[in-house]
Order: structure tokens, then sequence, then C-alpha cells
């Protein structure tokens, strides 16, 4: 046979396109959202009144900035228009897909820019964009630092649906911690530690007991939930002066940089926690990327076999990640108690860790994105909040749902199916 | 070191799984410079044994001895070490890595990953076997002949001197099977050993130095590599095999399927059936012949109903059928054996019998109103037991319990017990023993001859010739062209490569060396050449 079959074989068959399936359900899915949201923009315009005002420093900030105002009706209305016609034109197919992700960016910020005008409108109290900002970073921390537990573990090839019981354990023992030491380097190491307490009753029953790990970490979630409240019932709650007191992290400013205004503050006038949550996005990404550990895990998660083959241990990486995982997890969970407040309550993290959860799959189980997903998450939260505080029209159950709706929406349009590692939640026995 | 105790040999290797022997007492001798073909049905126990060479099962009695030192290998890596490499029929390699990360796994180096020096290890491995691969290509997104070739490369990493090839040829197209064989030959002249195992007869006999056949957990005698095929399969088989059914001239008949400018995406929305016409005629074989992945799998599922073909039409019987769903192509009388037997051809965890009428379960007489007539399916059952000989205990047995022929018979009655106007078959014999594929065969011309119209996609040439009345060959979504089932082998691959009859029948004229002996030749010079080098440093 000629020497051109050797020829062809080596490059990858490139055929005439169509769009595929999925990329059109995708396509259409989201577009039918965002038209639909321009539609209720629209009509939502004709009933703005007045204008909104927005505050770019907070009222005690050393460099006081401007406050600005927009015009109710006609920048809700051209919000509408924007969020409708990048709607139609991924209806219609007619966009050039290289500027769909843009046009798709364009709309989102038309519609928050919207919403928020909407909602502001003909109120006395500006909107306060450092609070918005300030109040994303302190409720991303946690999120960020548990999805990283997340991305560890389920990367290995580990389901873990128990961030939020790893988050509530942690939460509880650094409050206890804390209280009793008054410590707050104390108080983190023992919540670093109850994460890892709980990784391990994870990676024990997962690993070594082949228990299907979704069920398991439901039961760990409960779990949690009853050891953590019959004790702060039992003993915490009588001597909570004694027991649930801890100190709160103070902020550390980072000299010069936490005096840029707006993002100075925000940024750089933060707890110790923040500052490690955004050094552990980098620390993840490095180890599962560029080191030979993370190749190990990553490929115990995609294809055990093959590791195996090769003469590595696959459940002792498993072991490795899902127990390191557990100190992001717990981490985060620390900061619920002394990054705030100081005091333990039940079920203190209110289905953080679901969220966690939630922004490691739409994040598409890649640490930066995964991260990137938590503080869109601690973002829409945030604005809930921030709105709820304006007594804007819009009824305060429905602002509350607002962060579990932008999840719906964004897994079910936006994002579209992702594939997470191939042996995730796959025992491997031989 | 003397002749006794030179290589690897495997002594009295014996392994129970429970009650059952998958290895009795095997001896099985590896040689440097040779090629060793373990022949033996699925099911013979080959890969126990390889599985036991490699360290990843632990024998029950028997020695496992190299350069006459017994070995006691726990886990792969110790197989590694002593100089064991072995190429998966299963790839062990990780899909989104690329090769050089597949290629450094286990064996990184320092902490932090140096890219650079897995990459020039990729190099000079390519470069010293002639085995040209990317380094930088993510393994999910080459072609399967091509993350085989890492896969070698893999195990020739850490100077393997015993390679064991488990099945290497199951999932390749003829003419990557040609090059695999170039390669294993380069290999041997290397003073490599080879362990090939397979059971396809053609392979053996095309490269074997030595052949040991394996039936039901033992060693069942050994060949000559000049062994015709028939007597190897007969050792094999326990049995004479027909290799080659008897089968009349086609009684020609009207068109029954029409297909006429026929387009089809696949799910990444590639146009890979691109304008395909022809008509098939009841009472005719015609094969849809080419290499994996030209748009055969797209084909046939748009005829079935599974995919909406884009633009063209589909009639059957004179009725268009395009846009029909599967239910009513099946209602139309189309029988179909999808390519994917475990995915797409029965449900696992049902019974045989259940299985058998998977297609018809709401229709009598299998049930009646809303209730199954559990002893109408378990009647029909036993009479497709019969019929088409499914070896089962029981037909309540789960079907994943049985072999891949018995499942594959099951499937194939399930579909020839209707009535039917068109046989779709895609890849009807793909992994299953010669004996079951004999039977296979006899019964897809035996429909032919009712006047069933039989639409066969196959990827092995031996089945394109022992089937065909007409074959198709396809080669990127579109028809190459229309040939006899008698047309030379070597056309027919130049024609799955692309080129046109009448090109492929010029060339092979021209250049009637078999692509094997060439590239066995401009390996054969590279080695001459490297191993000068050694001799001058």
């Amino acid at each position: 046979m000629s020497t051109a079959t050797i020829a062809l074989r080596d490059e990858v068959i490139r055929l005439d396109q169509t769009e595929s399936r999925e990329a059109r359900r995708a396509r259409l899915s989201s577009g039918g959202l965002m038209a639909g949201i321009g539609l209720v923009l629209l009509v939502l315009a004709f009933r703005t009144k007045g204008e909104a005002r927005y505050a770019l420093s907070g009222y005690f900030d050393a460099v006081q900035l401007p406050t600005f105002s927009l015009p109710g009706l006609p920048t809700v209305l051209v919000c509408g228009l924007i969020t409708l016609a990048v709607g139609a034109g991924f209806l219609g197919g007619r966009l050039n897909p290289r500027l769909r992700a843009g046009a798709a960016t364009l709309a989102g910020i038309a519609v928050m820019l919207g919403l928020v005008t909407w909602a502001a409108s003909g109120v006395g109290l500006p909107f306060q964009i450092s609070n918005q900002l300030a109040g994303t970073i302190a409720l991303a921390t946690p999120l960020v630092l548990g999805t990283l537990g997340g991305v560890l573990c389920e990367n290995s090839g580990v389901v873990n649906v128990a961030i939020e019981g790893q988050f509530l354990v942690a939460a509880f023992t650094a409050a206890t911690v804390g209280s009793v030491t008054k410590s707050i380097p104390m108080a983190l190491v023992a919540a670093v530690i109850a994460g890892v307490l709980m990784a391990a009753m994870l990676a024990v029953f997962a690993i070594r007991y082949i228990v299907d790990q979704v069920v398991l970490g439901v039961v760990l979630n409960l779990f949690a939930s009853g050891l953590t409240g019959f004790i702060f019932d039992q003993l915490v709650q009588p001597n909570s002066s004694q027991l649930n007191s801890a100190p709160i992290m103070q902020a550390i400013p980072i000299p010069l940089l936490s005096s840029i205004p707006l993002l100075g503050p925000v940024l750089f006038n933060q707890t110790i926690l923040v500052y490690l949550a955004i050094l552990s996005v980098f620390l993840v990404a490095f180890l599962l990327y560029r080191t030979r550990w993370g190749l190990r895990v990553r490929s115990v998660g995609e294809h055990p076999e093959a590791a195996d083959t090769v003469g590595i241990s696959v459940r002792a990486v498993r072991w490795q990640a899902v127990l390191l995982g557990g100190v992001f997890a717990g981490l985060g969970g620390a900061f619920f108690t002394i990054g705030s407040t100081g005091a333990f309550n039940k079920d203190i993290t209110v289905g953080n860790g679901f969220i966690a959860l939630a922004a490691l799959i739409m994040g598409r189980w890649h640490p930066v994105r995964a991260a990137l997903m938590a503080v869109f998450f601690g973002f829409v939260t945030q604005l809930a909040t921030q709105l709820q505080s304006l007594s804007t029209p819009m009824p305060s159950q429905f602002l509350l749902m607002l962060p579990y709706i932008a999840t719906v929406i964004a897994v079910a349009g936006l994002i579209g199916r992702s594939r997470g590692p191939a042996a995730d939640g796959v025992p491997y026995t031989k | 070191m003397t002749n006794d105790t030179s290589g690897l040999r495997l002594r009295g290797i014996t392994k129970r799984f429970g009650t059952f022997t998958a290895n009795d007492a095997v001896d099985l001798d590896v040689v440097p410079g040779e090629i060793h073909c373990l022949l033996g049905e699925n099911g013979a126990g080959k890969s126990t044994l390889m599985n036991v060479l490699y360290g990843l099962y632990q024998p029950d009695g028997g020695q496992i001895l190299i350069e006459g030192v017994p070995q006691k290998f726990t886990n792969p890596k110790q197989a590694m070490a002593a100089g064991i490499g072995m190429v998966h029929q299963h790839f062990m390699l990780v899909e989104p890595f690329t090769v050089a990360e597949n290629m450094m796994l286990g064996n990184e180096g320092g902490f932090v990953l140096d890219k650079n020096a897995a990459r020039a290890k990729v190099r000079e491995l390519a470069e010293r076997y002639k085995m040209p691969v990317e380094p930088d290509a993510v393994i999910e997104e080459l072609p399967v002949g091509v993350q085989q070739r890492v896969e070698i490369l893999k195990a020739l990493a850490n100077d393997a001197k015993y390679l064991i090839f488990d099945e290497p040829t199951a999932v390749l197209t003829p003419q990557e099977i040609d090059e695999l064989m170039a390669v294993m030959q380069v290999l041997r002249d290397e003073g490599k050993a080879i362990v090939f195992i397979t059971h396809k007869l053609r392979e053996v006999r095309a490269i074997a130095d030595r052949i040991t056949v394996m039936r039901r957990g033992k060693i069942v005698g050994h060949a000559e590599p000049g062994t015709s095929e028939a007597d190897l399969a007969e050792l094999m088989v326990g049995r004479a095999v027909d290799l080659r059914i008897a089968k009349s001239a086609p009684a020609a008949q009207d068109v029954r399927l029409q297909v006429r400018d026929l387009k089809v995406a696949n799910a990444a929305g590639g146009i890979v059936v691109d304008g395909v016409s022809f008509d098939v005629r009841g009472g005719e074989i015609l094969c849809v012949a080419g290499v994996q992945g030209n748009g055969q799998s797209e084909l046939a599922d748009a005829l079935i109903g599974n995919i909406p073909p884009l633009s063209g039409t589909l009639t059957l019987d004179g009725v268009d059928i395009t846009r029909a769903r599967p239910a009513a192509t099946i209602g139309a009388g189309m029988g179909f054996v999808p390519e994917d037997r475990e995915d797409d051809g029965f449900v696992g965890t049902f019974s045989v019998a259940e299985n058998l009428v998977l297609n018809r379960v709401t229709q009598a007489p299998f049930s009646r109103g809303v209730a199954l007539d559990l002893g109408a399916i378990a009647a029909n059952a036993e009479k497709l037991k019969d019929e088409f000989d499914i070896r089962t205990q029981a037909v309540s047995s789960p079907i994943s319990s049985l072999s891949g022929g018995n499942k594959q018979k099951v499937i194939l009655a399930r579909e020839l017990s209707r009535d039917l106007s068109l046989l779709v078959a895609s890849q009807p014999t793909r992994g299953v023993d010669v004996g079951a594929i004999e039977f296979l065969h006899r019964r897809i011309v035996e429909e032919r001859d009712k006047g069933t119209a039989v639409l066969l996609v196959s990827t092995e040439l031996d089945e394109v010739e022992a089937l065909a009345d007409r074959v198709l060959v396809m080669y990127r979504g579109k028809v190459v062209g229309v040939v006899g089932p008698d047309t030379p082998r070597d056309v027919m691959g130049l024609m799955m490569a692309g080129a046109s009859h009448e090109e492929a029948v010029r060339a092979a004229a021209e250049q009637p060396t078999p692509l094997v002996e060439q590239v066995h030749e401009a390996a054969v010079h590279h080695t001459e050449a490297s191993e000068g080098q050694e001799g001058n440093r």
C-alpha cells in the first residue's frame, strides 16, 4: 500500500462542521433566558421612577469618592434592550460564536445594572458599591476555601457532598477552642484538624469501605449537624461566656495597597483568612497542574487502573487528596465563627457547603474557575442583602432566593453539561 | 547463559477464582528475538495468564523465571522493574492528559513537574523506535492507532525486554493493524521477546515465530507458523470450524431501502455522513466498509432513527422513514444490531428472556393490556435459545453473565425473530469467538435468503469478504465507490484510505509490496544505523 495511507493516519480527521446538538441546546436555552430577562426589564423600566444613586465610598472611608446618579427609566430601558438584543442574537444564531462570550458578559452586566437601578430608583439611600464589593469578598471567602477542598477531593475521584459538614464541625471547633484559648492561631489550627478529621471519615468509608459516596456525604452532613447541635445544646449554650465567645480575627491592612480608593480597603484590608483563601487558589492550581503529586491525583481521578499499572497506589493518593481537601474546608469553616461574630450557632453554615459544591461543578473541577464561581455566588448573595436594605419593591423572600435562582440558571443554561473527572465517585477495587 | 534458562519462562502457573480454574498448570517460554503468539478464544485464560505475569494477579501455583531466576511479582511496578512491559487491550492512558504527561506518570522525577524533560524523553523514544507522536497532543483527541503507539512507547520507556501485547488489534483498523505488525517485527529484530495475544488467525499466521494455543485455561497445543487457518481454528475451538460459510449468489429483487443525499452530523456537530446515496435490494447483503470513524456508525444511527438527518431522504419499502423515531422504524420492519453491544444492545441486569422481547414487549403475545404475559416471554426465550444456540444456564439469568458471542446471539435472535424488511447490523462479530462468528454469519446469510435486505457495517475485511454481495466503501463521510466482494484486499484498503477504485487499482498494481514489509525494511536500516553509533562510542 502507498505511503499516503501512513501520512493519513497521523492527522486528526477534520470534517465540515455544523453546530453540535449540545451547543445548540445551550445556545437556545441561554438565549431564551436572556431574552426573557430582557423582557422583564423592559416591563420594569416603565415602573421605574426617579433616579438611582450609586455611592462609591462608604460613610467612614478616609477618601470620599463622589456619589453619582443614573436616570431610572432610561437606564433600565437600555439595559433591558441590550439583554433582549443579546438574547435574540443567541436565539437567532446570528451572533458570531467568537463574540458570544463577550456578549453574554455584557448582557450579564446589563441585567445586574438594570435590576439594581430599578430597585434603587426613587429610594432615598444610595446603593453602596464599596459595601457590595466588601460583602462579596466576605461571603466568598469560605466558599472559595470550601470549593478548593472539593476540587482536591473530587479530582482524586472521591465525590465530596460533605463540604457543609466539614464547615460546620470546623466552625464549631474554632469557636470553642478560640473561646478557651483566646488565641486565633490555636482556633485556626483546631478548625483545620476538625476539617481533616471529617475528611478522614469521608475517606475511610468512601475509599476503604466503598460506601456510596453521595449517600455517605449526606449522612456526614447530618452527623455534623447533629453532633455540633447536641454539644452546643448540652455544653456550650449553658456556658456560653466560657465556651462560645471566641476572639474575632482583625483586619490586617497591607501598607500602601490598602489606601487605594475603592478597591484598596476591599482587597487589602482583610483578615488573614481572606489572604489565605486568595493564596490557596494559586497553591491548589500549582499543586494540581505543576507537581508530581497533582499529576498523580488527577490520574487516579481519571483512570485509576492506568495509575495502578505504573505503580501508583490509588488508595494512598486518594487519601492524601481527601485529607488535604479537609485542610481547606476546615479553614473555610473557621470563617463562620472566628471570621465573623466569634460565636457558634446551630447550623451556622446555612447551606454554604452546598453552594461551594455548586461552585465546584460550575467551575468544572478547576481550582481557578471554581474560585471565580464562588466569588460570583458571594456577589449575588451580597446583592440580595444590599437590595433588601434599600427597601425595594421586590419582596424580601424573593431576594433571599436570588443566589439560588442564579445557581440554577447558571448551571442549567449558561454552563451546560460539564464533565468531571471520569472516575469521580467510582471506588477502586482490584 | 544456557539455552535452558534464557528468556522468560512460566512453569506450571495455576490461577483459580473461587472454584473456577482460569489457568491450569500453564507453561510458556518467551525468548528474545521471537514473537510468541498466544492464541485462544475469549475466556480461554490468556489475559489471566498475562495479568499474573504482570503482577496484577498472584498465582496459586507455579513459577515465573527470568534468565533462570525465580521471580515474585506482587504489583506491576516489580514486573516492570524486571523488564516486563505490557500493551493493554484497554489502553492504560489518562485521556485528558497529554502524551508527555502519560509517559511521565509514575516516573515523574522531582516534585515539580519538568515537562520539558518529559517532552524530550517522548521525542527520543519516538525517534528511536520510529513511532512518531507529538508530546503535547492530548490523548483523547488522537486516533486509536496513535493512542496505541503511545501505549507501546510507554511500555518501552523503561527498557522493557519482554513485551506483552494483549489483544492489541481488537480496536484497530486494517491499516493500523498492518502498521502495528511492522512495529512488532522491528521490536523483535531489536531483540525484544514478545508475547502476542489474539484470537485472529490471519494475524497469527502473518507474524508468529511460535504459536501456543490455549483452551479453557490449559495449553492444548503448539503449532508451526505455517499452520493453516482451519487447523488453528480447530485447535482453538476444539472442533472443525467453517471459516468461510457457503453462500449462494444473491437472488436479485426489488429495492427495499433507498438512501438519497443523506447528511448526518455527529454529536459534536461534525458532518460525518455527507451526501450519501445508495440502494439495498431484498435478498442481498450490502457491506459498508471503511476505517472506523468514517461515518458508518452515524449512518446506521440515522437509519434506525437515533439521529435525525440534516437533509436527504430514507425510504423503506416505499415508505418515507427519514424522520421516523426508532419505535417507528422498528415497526416498519427494521432490525438493528448496534455497534456497541454493551451500551446499546441490551439491558445488562435484565434476564435473557426479557432482553429477547425488549423491542416488542408492548405487543401481543408478550403483553395483555398493561400486564406482561410472563409465560409467553419465557416460551419465546426457550424457543430462541434452542434455535440460536444461546449458551446460558437459564433464560432467567441476567444477560450480563453471558459471553460476548452469546450476548450477540441474543441480540440477533431478538431482531431475527420478527419479520424484517431490512436488517442493519453494525460490527456484528466484534470481540466474538471464532465459533460464534461462524454461527452469526450463517444466520445473517439465511436472513438474506429469506428476501430481507441486509446492510452490514464492518471494519473487518475478513467479514466483508465472507458476507458481502456488494461493498460500499466510505471515507470521511462520502461514498468512495461500490465494488464487488472479490475486489483484492490491497485495492479495498486503498479505497478505505480515500482513493477511488481506478486509482486504487493502479496504485496496487504499481506497488505490490505490502505495507508491513516496507516499514519493516525502513526500520531495520534504522536499527543497524543506531547499533553502529553505539559501537563508535
